[in-house]
């Protein structure tokens, strides 16, 4: 067992008991933390997938613009200090069995396909990830869904002005 | 590391969101296990490309390999990830001006 697998492990270790955590914490401000620690282990995945660009976007875009986003609304409206109600257990329970179900079907599916049984991800190698190669294929191949994407958020920061505006 | 781990993984990260949608009330806990789920399905893309280049060529040809497609559909999903969260919380903090509350309980208006 090497020093990949042990990482591998710890990363996804760390990635779902934080998972669990955010869905698990009663107050806000906790989850979005517990959510910051989901995005930092989902980034040393790509790190060691040598996926660089985007474990850097990753944390640039999520961690550091979202959840503070996030966290700014959350204190904003002064929610940390309200709790939930407490509601039916029997809906809860209902919502763990729903979830359970769709992993088992997703796991049986993947142990049954054929096509999947001896692949392997590539990891700590490979160039593909590299900030050159993403660049010549984002600004080549994928330059018109690109400047697409400019409008969509020059319309979504509108869209949020508008929204967000006291008439 | 074989790629059933990266899918395992990613389904369960991805359930988890599932389930905290079906039993979360917080409007903004919601939000946030969407993008949990959309995160499990972006790990799952990165690991899919990078087994795609391993099956496909042992040679380096990149661009005509298709593997860094998945990548660049990664980046994507987080342009658009972005967008949607500046509406979404703009939305909420508007609901909030409204209602004064993010329990999604009370915000069935609509329906009516």
């Amino acid at each position: 067992m090497g020093i990949t697998q042990i990482i591998f492990w710890f990363l996804s270790a760390l990635a779902l008991l934080s998972a669990i955590m955010v869905i698990t914490s009663k107050n806000p401000v906790h989850s979005v933390l517990w959510l910051i620690v989901v995005f930092f282990a989902i980034s040393g995945h790509y790190i060691l997938l040598n996926a660089q660009f985007l474990a850097i976007v990753n944390l640039i875009v999520y961690a550091g613009a979202i959840m503070v986003l996030f966290l700014f609304v959350i204190m904003l409206m002064n929610l940390n200090a309200e709790t939930e109600p407490q509601k039916n257990i029997w809906m809860k329970f209902a919502g763990a069995i729903s979830g359970g179900s769709i992993l088992l079907i997703l796991i049986s599916v993947v142990r049954s396909s054929p096509e999947l049984r001896d692949k392997v991800a590539q990891v700590k190698g490979g160039d593909i990830g590299l900030i050159k190669n993403l660049g010549i294929a984002l600004f080549t191949d994928y330059a018109v869904p690109f400047e697409i994407s400019s409008v969509l958020f020059l319309s979504a920061m509108v869209g949020a002005v508008v929204i967000g505006k006291k008439e | 590391m074989p790629i059933e781990y990266y899918i395992t993984f990613a389904s369960t990260l991805f359930c988890i969101g599932v389930v905290g949608v079906l039993t979360r009330r917080n409007a903004i806990i919601i939000f946030m296990c969407v993008e949990l789920m959309l995160n499990a399905v972006n790990l799952l893309l990165v690991a899919f490309s990078k087994a795609h280049a391993v099956s496909v060529n042992g040679a380096q040809q990149i661009s005509s390999s298709g593997a860094i497609d998945g990548q660049i559909f990664v980046f994507f999903i987080m342009v658009v990830a972005a967008a949607e969260v500046s509406v979404g919380l703009a939305i909420i903090v508007m609901m909030y001006r409204n209602v004064h509350s993010v329990d999604i309980n009370f915000l069935n208006r609509l329906k009516n």
